[in-house]
């Protein structure tokens, strides 16, 4: 229906613009991974693998990857905790009230994330609003440290970022579900406890990946929420390309871990939707 | 006004308990009464179809006996226990919906053995029974497909072996066919009615579709406006409908308004001898009995003589339907074998004995 | 439509856990708007002295109203840029087939999902290697790029809910392809358009990730606001933050109500 010149006209600014701002900075940083710098802070373009050697060999870049992905983990599996019941409730409980809450939900995602982190120093603090308010009903003496500056409150954070990012996909996958599939289970004997494990989560499954997905990929990759909250324990993999690319001046090594961290969110996201689809029974 | 038919009077003469006892149902949703005092009894082994337009409230008095709604008053007894106070999952009844409600992510082995399943049957029972459901059904080559990939009218199929495997007392069925083009529904039709015959269990039916109720039910129980209008066996329904609002949604009738006096019935300028009481009537004469005759008979007290004229004349294949404009201004139909041509003037007659006396059907709020 | 009567006994506890949610999930903002009249500053429980001091300080501060006023000017640039590249490309992935559409789907798609740390240093390698110096210039193309996807996927979504048929309808009278874009296609993608521009626009104020790589002598106001966090909290904070929350809250109810009333005039999204 289309004629090539409308459709050369609709392809080839966006092909460019993205070929221009996407794939050759992606590009070069493949390049600069292979690439090293200076004793006099300047790059060299021979290309090693010694970047990489040095992802393996050095212990720290392992183990922070690792406590990140620790870290995204738990986050991923408190916002599917936090967040299922409610997109549960929303879709099949609400009732009349089910946009309102739809609306509940999504408000904060728009308010600002700094915003957001920084609310819970500020709750989260030995001055802050928790420690003083359980100071003043008695029920603790001094202020619990581990609050903040800890892997803890980095955990808090981001699953209370993430926890909203969790519940739309599957509230959207819950309101796929024809009604009466509900209706042909309890005519068939089944409880309504029985009935959502074997009808409705089987058929929610697509939306329970997206959300985790999204949850566990997002917090990978944060670095403001432990820069923020969490002190000398809660760093993660980012604030290290962070610093690799400020103060520690080192772009080759920055870009050799960036470039896992893509490989890395790639591959996620592609099992994410080799599974996702296996489940979708459209 | 139930008019009581074989399988009750079986029943009944056995002392038997009516497999469902439905007393005094109504319905509101908010303010919006759909169902009003519904009473109607349901015997072992009939096939009842509850008929009615859009918003007569079949459908809600059919959820309500599977459990999906819950009424405002009255109650349902099933043997002689209570089944409105039991939730859905525990009634030994089972649905066939409108849209089959199959469940996407299960084959259809996994489909028809759910309820199965659900009661933790032995696995070798399970499937067992299932092969003999997909049999019965003639779906046993498809029992690793998903619902996904079967055809509608396969899907209805499966969704009847999966509520039947379950062995009910009652099934229930949503207007399962009218998602089926004309000629598999025929034919489904046949083979529903040919299964309720050999499994020996109540199917009650719901539809709008008053020629596919006749076909099927050993009894009709019409539906309007939440109220029941008449409950008897098709012929009966069809030959003695209760009121007009019967007459004209089973098969096509015309309404004659007249006068009862002294004895004779007197619709404009057709008159005959009635034993019934004085007053205003109105009667129901069903097309087909109005006979095309070659002359004018004589003055016969068993026949009802007229002429009119032909205003418009509709092809129905082996029978025409024609609109004949009588000399007092009424316009009748007639229906008649197919004639090539059909000239102007018509002599007409009928038998008083086919015209039926109805009752007006009052307007409900 | 809900769960038949039966199964609502079954679950109790279901509204206290999503009150518990909600409660999680607004705890923090109640806090941040509560405290930023609170006159003994950032801790302490309870709250008292209610003061508009931290108001009357962030009204005087001028580099947070600079910052503000970049944001704006970025915010809208990016949002030009988005729509501009975004709009094309969801019209090329619905509708025309061409050699690496794949790999282009999954490109622009990328940064939504992507670290934003990872589009924004690959961006400053750019332009460090083509020697462009970091500006708001920068900023404006890093946004603007980074935000495409969320132009792309809003548009695609609309364009799967727009009736084809429409568009043969106006080719049929005898509209070409251009005009049948600017009278039918876009008139009916107008709210999926709003819907992104907002989205975009609200992204971009709130942008850090990206905007720590590519950031020259202006400041945005979250990096202003972060500028100002790594030196210590200020009480101030809470009262910008209480700002940005409100008009957050106004540009998503504005957006929800447009949605609604379009749905119930039975426009395409």
């Amino acid at each position: 229906m289309f004629s090539r010149a409308y459709r050369a006209a609709i392809t080839l600014p966006p092909l460019l613009w993205v070929a221009v701002f996407l794939l050759v900075p992606y590009a070069l940083l493949l390049c600069y991974s292979f690439w090293s710098v200076s004793t006099s802070q300047t790059i060299v373009h021979s290309w090693t693998l010694d970047n990489y050697r040095e992802l393996f060999r050095v212990n720290v870049y392992l183990q922070t990857l690792f406590r990140s992905m620790w870290v995204a983990a738990r986050v991923m599996i408190f916002s599917l905790l936090l967040g299922y019941p409610l997109a549960y409730y929303l879709s099949f409980y609400a009732g009349a009230r089910k946009d309102l809450f739809y609306q509940l939900v999504i408000i904060p995602l728009w308010v600002s994330y700094l915003v957001r982190a920084y609310a819970w120093k500020t709750i989260l603090g030995s001055d802050g609003v928790l420690n003083t308010l359980l100071q003043y009903v008695h029920l603790t003496k001094h202020p619990l440290e581990f609050l903040l500056y800890s892997p803890f409150a980095v955990v808090l954070t981001l699953t209370h970022i993430y926890t909203p990012f969790a519940v739309l996909p599957i509230y959207a996958a819950l309101e796929h579900i024809p009604r009466n599939l509900v209706e042909a289970s309890h005519d068939l004997g089944a409880s309504p406890s029985q009935t959502f494990w074997r009808v409705i989560f089987p058929l929610s499954i697509p939306g329970v990946l997206a959300g985790a997905t999204f949850a566990f990929v997002l917090s990978l990759g944060d670095f403001l929420a432990p820069l923020l909250l969490g002190g000398p324990s809660g760093i993660m993999i980012s604030n290290i390309v962070v610093s690799l690319f400020g103060a520690a001046y080192n772009w080759p090594l920055g870009a050799a871990i960036s470039l896992c961290m893509l490989l890395l969110v790639v591959s996620l996201l592609t099992f994410s939707e080799k599974l996702e689809k296996k489940w979708s029974f459209r | 006004m139930a008019t009581i038919s074989e399988p009750v009077i079986r029943s009944a003469k056995s002392g038997v308990r009516a497999l469902l006892d439905i007393r005094n149902v109504a319905k509101s949703f908010g303010t919006n009464p759909v169902l009003r005092d519904i009473s109607l009894q349901i015997a072992e082994g009939e096939f009842l179809t509850i008929l009615g337009e859009s918003g007569s409230g079949k459908t809600t008095l059919l959820r309500i006996i599977a459990g999906f709604e819950s009424a405002n008053s009255g109650e349902i007894l099933m043997e002689g226990e209570r089944l409105d106070l039991l939730p859905p999952y525990r009634r030994r009844v089972n649905t066939v919906f409108q849209h089959y409600a199959l469940f996407p992510h299960l084959t259809v082995q996994e489909n028809v053995g759910y309820g199965l399943r659900v009661a933790k049957l032995p696995k070798d029972e399970i499937a067992t029974r299932v092969s003999e459901a997909l049999a019965m059904v003639k779906m046993s080559a498809f029992a690793n497909s998903k619902p996904g990939k079967i055809s509608g009218g396969q899907q209805q199929r499966i969704a009847l072996a999966r509520a039947l495997v379950n062995r009910p007392r009652l099934l229930l069925l949503d207007e399962p066919l009218s998602a089926l083009d004309a000629n598999l529904r025929r034919q489904m039709q046949v083979e529903l009615k040919s299964l309720q015959r050999e499994v020996g269990i109540s199917f009650v039916f719901v539809t709008h579709d008053q020629e596919e109720a006749m076909v099927m039910s050993d009894r009709i129980a019409l539906l309007r406006m939440g109220e029941l209008e008449q409950v008897a066996s098709p012929r009966e329904i069809y030959s003695r409908p209760a009121t007009a609002y019967t007459a004209q949604f089973i098969g096509h009738t015309n309404l004659l308004r007249g006068e009862i006096k002294a004895g004779v019935a007197r619709c404009n300028s057709l008159s005959w001898r009635v034993g019934l009481p004085e007053g205003p009537a109105l009667f129901s004469l069903r097309p087909e009995n109005i006979r095309i005759v070659n002359s004018e008979t004589g003055p016969d007290i068993d026949v009802v003589s007229f002429r009119g004229r032909i205003r418009h004349q509709a092809f129905h294949g082996a029978t025409e339907l024609l609109q004949v404009l009588c000399d007092d201004g009424l316009t009748l139909s007639v229906r008649a074998a197919t004639r090539e041509t059909r000239q102007g003037e018509l002599h007409l007659e009928f038998s008083p004995a086919d015209a039926v006396l109805v009752r007006e059907s009052p307007e409900r709020g | 439509m809900e769960l038949p009567m039966s199964a609502r006994r079954a679950s109790r506890w279901l509204p206290w856990h999503a009150i518990a949610v909600f409660a999680f999930l607004y705890l923090p903002i109640v806090t941040l708007i509560v405290y930023s009249f609170n006159g003994a500053g950032v801790g302490g429980f309870p709250p008292r002295n209610l003061t508009l001091d931290w108001y009357r300080m962030l009204f005087a501060d001028d580099a947070i109203w600079e910052s503000v006023l970049n944001s704006l000017i970025v915010a809208f640039a990016a949002m030009a840029i988005s729509l501009t590249f975004g709009i094309p490309a969801a019209l090329a992935l619905d509708r025309a087939n061409f050699p690496g559409k794949a790999l282009f789907r999954r490109l622009v798609l990328l940064p939504l999902i992507l670290p934003g740390i990872i589009t924004g240093l690959s961006l400053s390698i750019l332009f460090h290697d083509s020697h462009v110096k970091l500006s708001m210039l920068t900023i404006v193309l890093g946004h603007g790029t980074a935000l495409i996807s969320v132009a792309t996927t809003e548009v695609f979504a609309g364009l799967q809910k727009l009736d084809r048929a429409q568009e043969e309808a106006s080719l049929d009278l005898g509209a070409n392809y251009w005009q049948t874009f600017w009278r039918v296609t876009i008139p009916n993608l107008r709210l999926s358009i709003i819907g992104a521009a907002l989205l975009i626009f609200t992204l971009s104020m709130d942008e850090i990730a990206v905007s720590f790589f590519l950031i020259g002598r202006d400041n945005t106001l979250p990096l202003e606001i972060w500028g100002r966090l790594r030196r210590g909290i200020t009480p101030e904070i809470n009262a910008i933050s209480t700002i940005i929350f409100i008009f957050s809250l106004m540009a998503i109810v504005s957006w929800y109500r447009l949605r609604m009333n379009a749905e119930k005039r039975g426009l395409a999204m």
